[in-house]
């Protein structure tokens, strides 16, 4: 029997009997769906959290005060205070090749206010260059300025949210406000970028690093932020931190790096793993879609067990009508797969509508996956409806009612 | 070119061992006519199945054109059915979602024939039947007598040596039936062996050789 025929005679069958090819198709195509969509979520947050990473800076390199790692062995006998992160030594990470950028960062909380208008915020003291770490952008006029980081002056730069707080719509920029004791000029306005990871950058109100030190009286770095020139120098630059650290601190590993591709790796393995575990429930819904092809198949089957018995007697032999009816059901999951994809399209289309935050895309390999397994369960559970026509005896099925 | 020599069927009905086939002896020749005449229960449709290669005898030896057929393979057995045997059923059996043509064509396309080579033998087989201008017509939209003219067709397309028809106009009314055993008479008069299965005496007179069963044997030849 020629490959045309064979498919003809099949699409002609299943055209035949249409309610029942129909739920079929519905069965299947909620199956893929359901897998394709899913995938697409899982897919869509991990990008989600990725592009929140990123969004802190590229080539990111964390460095705190203290060491995190748990070490084995006894804790120590004499208390082991950490020794302080200073200026001078995120100064003196500047030496290495492998950075390109630091930023020291000391964190307080002050009131802020403006003519009578006051807001407890943060205070965040850094250095021109978390401009560039960090990605900020300016609203309006300019960022610290750069200069020695040693040396500061009055100056402040305000989140978008702690300035229309305090100012509302009226300018900002040259007025002066009070942070704690001492008074400052806004000298710009951060855009209204909103949250990354927690910390607020519109609410709060960033001086010159020297400047923080003396406001709130203290010398210690909340912690150091350090861009590595590469991506590939990022482990290099990493030690190169320890390696400064430690000879600054006369030998003592007291401090603790975290890059960020660290962290975004094990963000990037736990979403990956969450698709995977949603994408195989939903695959649970295209077994279930197969099961249904084997009952509705069985049922075409003892309806048309004459015609199976007519084939024979024409001289069909077994191999043909398994090949026929396996077919039937391969073609019913790869049209049940076609509109599957179809609704999640639309499906993802309108997500993508309602959530246009969301990155939502569907991946590629999901589609190709879909199909396979939607093709697979076809033919898994088509074996043995097919098998079962194919063994019929033809007497015994010529003479049956029915068909 | 038909040889049975010994032949026994058995059927397990409940507990009891029913006979179908008792010690069947058969010679027919090429292009001969009989028919086979019994009771319903003597075993005449066993014995046409058998003969058809649908079923396989219980005991004895069958040659179809001096072949063994007892043991061979199913497949090998769908291959002669393929070649050498035409069925043609008291109930049709036509497919009801293909035409005419279509079903006459059946065949030709499970034999896996080129579709240019299919046409003008189904044209010709239906012109053979009279139905050239039912070609397009699905089975529900045909009278009875037309439809087993379909079902002739589509057993000769083949060209089959062996005709076999169980009870062809058990389903019509007697001009329809004339028909249709005119038209396998006409066929028979080109050359193929027809064995017709019949409980009317009126056709049986017409057949040239009359086999009468009775209990799984054959009482009078």
């Amino acid at each position: 029997m020629k490959v045309k025929d064979t498919l003809q005679f099949s699409i002609r069958a299943l055209s035949g009997f249409g309610g029942r090819t129909w739920l079929m198709l519905l069965a299947m195509a909620i199956g893929v769906g359901s897998v394709v969509v899913l995938t697409a979520l899982g897919d869509g947050a991990r990008r989600y959290v990725i592009n929140e990473f990123a969004q802190l800076g590229t080539h990111l390199l964390v460095v705190l005060p203290g060491r995190s790692e748990t070490t084995g062995g006894h804790p120590p006998i004499m208390g082991e205070t950490p020794r302080d992160l200073t200026l001078d030594d995120a100064l003196a990470l500047r030496r290495s090749p492998f950075i390109k950028q630091v930023a020291p960062i000391i964190v307080g909380s002050a009131p802020v206010s403006s003519r009578q208008r006051e807001r407890e915020v943060n205070i965040l003291g850094t250095t021109a260059e978390l401009y560039g770490i960090r990605h900020l952008e300016m609203s309006q006029g300019k960022f610290l300025p750069p200069g020695d980081p040693q040396r500061g002056s009055a100056v402040t730069v305000l989140g978008a949210k702690l300035k229309s707080e305090l100012f509302g719509n009226r300018r900002a920029l040259g007025r002066w406000v009070r942070i704690g004791e001492r008074r400052f000029r806004v000298i710009g306005v951060l855009t209204a970028k909103g949250q990354s990871l927690g910390t607020d950058i519109s609410d709060l109100a960033i001086i010159p690093v020297a400047t923080a030190q003396s406001l709130f009286n203290r010398a210690s770095l909340f912690r150091i932020l350090v861009q590595a020139r590469s991506r590939e120098s990022i482990p290099r630059a990493k030690q190169a931190v320890l390696d400064i650290i430690r000879e600054r601190h006369d030998g003592e590993d007291d401090i603790t790096v975290i890059t960020q591709d660290a962290v975004l790796a094990t963000f990037d393995g736990i979403f990956r793993a969450l698709t995977m575990a949603a994408t195989g429930i939903a695959t649970i819904s295209l077994v279930v879609a197969g099961i249904l092809i084997m009952n509705v198949m069985l049922v075409a089957v003892s309806q048309r067990t004459t015609e199976i018995g007519l084939l024979k007697a024409l001289g069909a032999p077994q191999k043909q009508i398994l090949r026929l009816f396996l077919l039937e059901s391969a073609l019913l999951s790869v049209a049940g797969a076609a509109c599957g994809i179809a609704i999640a399209f639309a499906g993802v289309w309108a997500l993508d509508r309602a959530f246009p935050d969301f990155p939502l895309q569907i991946p590629p390999w999901s589609l190709g996956a879909a199909v396979a397994v939607a093709l697979a369960t076809g033919l898994l559970f088509g074996v043995l409806p097919a098998r079962r026509a194919a063994r019929m005896d033809p007497v015994q099925a010529l003479n049956s009612v029915g068909g | 070119m038909i040889r049975l020599r010994g032949v026994e069927r058995m059927f397990q009905v409940g507990s009891e061992t029913v006979h179908a086939l008792r010690a069947i002896n058969l010679q027919l020749d090429a292009g001969e006519y009989a028919a086979i005449m019994g009771p319903s229960g003597s075993g005449k449709s066993t014995l046409l199945n058998i003969l058809g290669l649908l079923d396989r005898p219980d005991r004895g030896t069958y040659w179809l054109d001096e072949v063994d057929t007892t043991n061979l393979s199913e497949e090998q057995r769908a291959d002669l059915r393929r070649h050498k045997i035409g069925f043609v059923f008291q109930s049709f059996h036509l497919v009801p979602r293909l035409t005419a043509a279509e079903n006459v064509e059946l065949p030709l396309v499970l034999a896996g024939m080129a579709p240019q080579r299919r046409k003008p033998r189904v044209e010709q087989a239906l012109e053979h039947v009279k139905l050239t201008d039912r070609a397009h017509h699905r089975p529900d939209q045909l009278s009875g007598g037309q439809r087993q003219r379909v079902a002739i067709a589509r057993a000769t397309i083949m060209r089959p040596t062996l005709l076999l028809a169980d009870e062809p106009t058990g389903n019509l009314d007697h001009h329809s039936g004339n028909d249709v055993i005119e038209t396998l008479e006409a066929l028979n008069l080109e050359g193929i062996t027809l064995v017709i299965v019949t409980h009317d005496p009126e056709i049986s007179r017409r057949a040239r050789r009359r086999l009468q069963m009775v209990d799984g044997t054959i009482v009078d030849d």
